[in-house]
């Protein structure tokens, strides 16, 4: 097998394994960011008074319509010097793709929190629930339910848009291979395939787990 | 929209011990619908009123402003005394209600929906002590003692760890009646609550409300198409057509020789369609 070395293949797999690591910390951290950030964009333009929802409104819509990894570029050569913040890129990479991803998240607890029938709202007012209550203990367990299938989506593609960190320098599992192979100038479909691999032994598990949630939590 | 102001030094003198309910020359309009029109009428303590009518004819309008789901375009209403749909200003003049106002005055009633509306993400037992926690202060234990009360009054002290999802409807409806009991309301209305239901549910949901207007002096607003509830729960009936009463009188009268034609013709088309 001359196209592949099993040697090369033995000595990628505790590097790929570690940058692994990595893409992992960075998809939880960011869904962490991602998740809690969309509700309160969602909170802002559904509560928030018309001068606040605005703007606020335009900035997410922003968000959403650049590329990342723009986004990653500006946030760690401008943002970051600018205002002296002593941030690793690491850090920083997982605060831009929570952000982003925030901004999604934000219209699918959106959809969620519409979705909940008017009857509901009627009750709350017949019984004078007050407003906190109404929201955490009645509306958003609902709203949420609904929405979980969406949301756990959004974090599968975080985690495989995890590699635009490289661009910043973060040592992920797809950067790992690519130092791999640039030291070497080969072993490209080793360090590709197994990284490739790792991924699906990934995303297939999850995506199986979210079917079933899905089921689980059926609408 | 002048009424806001000019109905205060009239009604100044109310009194506690006088109409529950007081509607005083209601108006609701959706645009240029109109569905109330000067609406007068008065409810007194302890009384039980059927509303019926053809749909559209203002009937649920009327309890939907009384638990503040809606608010009045014109006229005011008071209950116990006090305005609901209005309050008083340092000045002593009435001002649209606010909502920490309102807050105070739904605490009042209790309202049972057609469809129920249960949280499906609490327990039985939940729903019925969430607002009595949360908004009478009630510690869990007083709370949930409560509510094993009421459970057991509407029949379902067994199913107190269920979810509303594991219920028929007639036990979901059962539920809300206990929900809303457990505020221990003055005033308690009930929209169609057994037209969702199949047939072979509403008998109990309706047995348990005849119980508790036999056993409590709570004061009933009823929108019904049962005219045999109806008539075994209610001291008058209330007629209406177009956003006006057009006949009232005691269940036996109004049901047996109605004096309207339009009466008449409500009465037949409802039992005609059972």
């Amino acid at each position: 097998m001359s196209w592949w070395n099993n040697e090369a293949a033995l000595e990628l797999l505790p590097l790929l394994l570690e940058g692994f690591r990595i893409t992992l910390l960075a998809t939880l951290l960011g869904s962490l960011v991602a998740l809690s950030l969309g509700l309160v964009f969602a909170f802002i333009e559904r509560t928030a008074p018309e001068y606040v929802r605005r703007p606020v409104g335009w900035v997410l819509q922003f968000i959403r319509f650049t590329p990342p990894i723009a986004q990653l570029f500006f946030a760690f050569y401008v943002i970051r010097p600018s205002l002296g913040l002593k941030l690793d890129a690491l850090t920083v990479g997982i605060i831009v793709l929570g952000v982003h991803y925030a901004t999604y998240n934000a219209e699918i607890y959106r959809a969620g929190i519409d979705g909940v029938p008017k009857g509901q709202w009627e009750a709350i007012t017949a019984l004078s629930l007050p407003r906190n209550r109404a929201w955490f203990g009645v509306i958003l367990p609902q709203a949420f339910r609904r929405v979980m299938p969406s949301l756990g989506n959004n974090v599968i593609i975080m985690f495989k848009e995890v590699p635009v960190l490289s661009a910043i320098a973060v040592t992920e599992m797809v950067r790992v291979g690519k130092e791999f192979t640039s030291q070497h100038f080969a072993y490209y479909i080793e360090a590709f395939t197994i990284a490739g691999l790792i991924y699906l032994a990934a995303s297939y598990p999850t995506s199986l787990l979210m079917r079933k949630l899905e089921v689980r939590f059926g609408n | 929209m002048a009424t806001d102001t000019t109905a205060a030094p009239v009604e100044a003198d109310t009194l506690v011990n006088g109409p529950v309910i007081k509607f005083d020359e209601v108006v609701k309009r959706y645009g240029d619908l109109t569905v109330l029109d000067e609406l007068d009428f008065s409810v007194e303590a302890g009384e039980r009123v059927t509303l019926i009518g053809p749909s559209g004819s203002g009937k649920t309008t009327i309890l939907r402003l009384l638990m503040t789901l809606e608010k009045v375009t014109d006229g005011v209403i008071w209950v116990e005394g006090e305005p609901l749909s209005h309050m008083r200003n340092s000045s002593g003049e009435l001002v649209r209600a606010n909502e920490s106002y309102l807050r105070e005055m739904r605490k009042r009633i209790g309202m049972v929906f057609q469809q129920f509306n249960l949280f499906p993400n609490m327990n039985v037992i939940r729903n019925v002590t969430e607002a009595p926690v949360h908004v009478l202060g009630l510690s869990r234990d007083e709370a949930n003692e409560r509510a094993s009360e009421l459970l057991e009054l509407v029949g379902l002290s067994d199913k107190a760890n269920a979810h509303p999802s594991q219920l028929s409807g007639g036990q979901q409806q059962r539920v809300a009646i206990a929900r809303a009991l457990a505020m221990r309301p003055d005033i308690l209305l009930l929209d169609e609550v057994t037209s969702a239901l199949d047939p072979e549910l509403v008998a109990d949901v309706q047995n348990v409300l005849r119980d508790i207007a036999s056993s409590t002096d709570i004061t009933m607003l009823i929108v019904t198409h049962e005219m045999h509830f109806a008539r075994d729960v209610s001291q008058r009936v209330l007629m209406f057509d177009k956003g006006k009463i057009i006949e009232e009188g005691p269940p036996e009268q109004l049901f047996t020789e109605p004096r309207e034609e339009r009466t008449q013709k409500f009465l037949r088309a409802v039992l005609e369609g059972r």
